[in-house]
């Protein structure tokens, strides 16, 4: 991992950025030399609805490939090749790929698309969530081939232009992640809980599932028992599950929530 | 994982056909068992048959056969749309339930209901290759037996294997007596009674069904039954979500006033199959619904049970968890 004092270089984007959000201490910091990471840490501190415009740009600016994405991979010598063309984020690719790449790893290591994480590779953690023609799913249980003709969105895709999701800001003012790992996927997943929750689906914690005769199901009010349930597939190695219940509370409640928790008795 | 022809089938005679064709190629569903099974280097096949695109995921009224008034449900539909549907939140809450139990929402979204059936044990010594496993490498022998069994059989095992088999949705269809409709390359369509579906280990556990090589589940059907009203699915797990059981229990009753008129237990958890208290169930039926007789049926069921070293738990856990769910069930799953 890369040391707090090493890599002091700012792009000149992020040097913009930074001038905006704390005219006052640029100068300091570019002398002291800041890595990206704290740049990071700082613009997440200064996050919640105030800021969210500047934190959405800012976002643009750090999630942006380093290097450019590689199509230009040369495909041809591939085993087992397939030719793929879906939707990602709202754009059409068309790529060729071995039959063995999983969807998690065509995002992160052919697209750039890093914000989706590897942390079990073995559907055990939920780091790897996206969204699927509109669903939830598993990247690192899909197949790219499986995908063909399908639409994919990733955290990347979740935010409107440079105006954060609500969830994205829920987090932000919740402090809904400690390192970051787990939140790409945490937000996407919980997305879908809202629209889930909205069509009525059911989860364990439902009351009886049982509906009457001809009856339909009604949207599904998020309680935190609900969500915790609703979430469990997503773990936070931080622990950060408390404050992740209260931003999902918050944006399905539409109202202010407070915080709560307790020990497991 | 190794490397494998990847082919998108566009129709069933098709998946079949290229299946047959094939011996060591195998059909892909939803992938959420195979492709971890393929990365730990269990399954190996050379060819992947995509039948995920396959129409078979149709949920309707069943309007003639043995089946008639009941539901039938498509071998490829996923598990969120079967436990969401109103046809079977309406009339089998019990398998919404136990599908809901199963898992976390993202793999619900991906899991079928078909590859849900052919899940294959989490036994960690059928995951890890560098261990014995008669039912990975048959003739290596049994890691479990003698090993670390504390999530293992209570009921059914052999010397061969003392795994446990892990789906919650086919306790669910066990206990309502479900039937797998399959199709093969060659013939018509079979139906296979749920109680035959899985097999217990015996001399070859290797098989965990006995559905023929390069058949396909094209549908669940269920047959009509009045268990709605009084029907529970409780799962006891080490952590309160996303766990396999260590012990399950599906309950529906019928009654008349207080006297339960039919019983179907079936217990998750706890064999190579799903295990159909049917001692219990015979117990049961004639008596008031009452403590005293739930406790008596569960004593009785698991009064047959043979722990190994680490899972004597299980014993005492299965009895309290079909009483338990038996009350859950009388009042309609409000605790
Ligand atoms: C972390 C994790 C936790 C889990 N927890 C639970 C749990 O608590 N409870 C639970 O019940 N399950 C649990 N599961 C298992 C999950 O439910 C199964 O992996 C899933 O149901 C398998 O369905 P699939 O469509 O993905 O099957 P696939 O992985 O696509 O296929 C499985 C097998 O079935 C074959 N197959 C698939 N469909 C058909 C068909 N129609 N006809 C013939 N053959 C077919 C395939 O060739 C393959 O051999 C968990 C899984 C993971 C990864
Ligand atoms: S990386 Fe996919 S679930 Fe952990
Ligand atoms: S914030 Fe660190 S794992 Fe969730």
């Amino acid at each position: 991992m890369m040391e707090e004092n090493e890599a002091p270089q700012l792009t000149e984007d992020e040097k913009k950025l930074f001038e905006d959000l704390m005219p006052e201490d640029l100068d300091e910091i570019l002398d002291t030399g800041v890595n990206r990471r704290h740049f990071l840490k700082l613009l997440t501190l200064t996050g919640g609805g105030l800021l969210a415009y500047q934190a959405a740009a800012a976002e643009q600016v750090l999630t942006r490939p380093l290097s450019l994405p590689p199509e230009a991979l040369p495909p041809s010598t591939l085993e087992n090749a397939v030719d793929l063309s879906l939707r990602i984020n709202g754009t059409s690719q068309k790529l060729t790929v071995d039959s063995r790449m999983t969807l998690l790893d065509t995002l992160r290591e052919r697209l750039g698309l890093t914000g989706s994480k590897k942390g079990c590779d073995h559907g055990q953690c939920g780091a790897c969530t996206v969204l699927v023609d509109g669903r939830r799913v598993l990247s690192c249980l899909t197949l790219a081939a499986s995908c063909e003709g399908q639409s994919v969105k990733t955290i990347e895709g979740i935010a409107q232009g440079n105006t954060l999701h609500p969830m994205q800001q829920a987090f932000l003012k919740h402090d809904g992640f400690q390192c970051g790992f787990c939140t790409p996927g945490q937000i996407c997943s919980a997305v879908a809980v809202l629209d889930e929750a909205q069509k009525g689906e059911a989860s364990y914690v439902t009351g009886p599932v049982r509906l009457k005769a001809g009856a339909k199901p009604s949207p599904v009010r998020l309680s935190e028992e609900e969500i915790r349930e609703r979430m469990s597939g997503n773990l936070c190695r931080c622990g950060a599950y408390p404050n992740i219940v209260a931003a999902i509370r918050e944006v399905q409640s539409g109202k202010p929530v407070e915080q709560t928790w307790n020990f497991v008795g | 994982m190794r490397p494998f022809q990847y082919t998108r089938a566009q129709d069933v005679p098709t998946a079949l056909k290229r299946r047959e064709a094939n011996p060591n190629a195998q059909f892909l569903a939803g992938g959420t068992n195979l492709l971890d099974l393929m990365k730990e280097d269990v399954e190996r096949p050379d060819e992947l048959i995509d039948i995920s695109r396959l129409s078979l995921s149709q949920i309707k009224t069943i309007a003639s056969g043995p089946n008639a008034g009941g539901v039938s449900i498509g071998g490829l539909g996923k598990n969120t749309d079967a436990a969401n549907h109103p046809l079977v939140r309406q009339n089998y809450p019990l398998l919404s339930q136990a599908i809901l139990a199963g898992a976390s929402g993202q793999l619900r979204n991906m899991a079928t209901n078909g590859g849900n059936l052919l899940q294959r044990t989490r036994c960690p010594y059928f995951y890890d290759v560098s261990m014995p496993c008669n039912k990975r490498a048959p003739g290596t022998g049994c890691g479990a037996l003698e090993g670390i069994n504390r999530m293992h059989a209570i009921f059914g095992w052999s010397e061969q294997c003392v795994a446990v088999y892990p789906s919650d949705m086919a306790v669910a269809l066990a206990a309502l007596d479900a039937v797998v409709k399959v199709q093969g390359a060659e013939g018509p369509e079979r139906a296979i009674p749920f109680a035959d579906f899985h097999r217990l280990p015996e001399s070859t556990p290797e098989k965990d069904t006995n559905l023929n090589a390069g058949e396909l589940i094209t549908a669940l059907e269920l047959p009509k039954n009045q268990f709605a009203a009084h029907s529970y699915y409780l799962k006891v797990r080490d952590r309160a979500s996303y766990a396999f059981a260590l012990v399950s229990v599906a309950v529906g009753l019928e009654l008349n006033k207080n006297r339960i008129t039919r019983a179907r237990i079936a217990l998750g958890g706890v064999a190579h199959k799903p295990w159909r208290a049917y001692r219990a169930e015979e117990l049961l039926v004639g008596k008031e619904a009452t403590e005293v007789h739930f406790v008596a049926a569960a004593a009785a069921e698991m009064a047959e049970a043979k722990p190994l070293a680490h899972n004597g738990f299980k014993v005492e856990l299965g009895r309290r968890s079909i009483v338990r769910a038996l009350h859950m069930a009388l009042n309609e799953g409000k605790s």
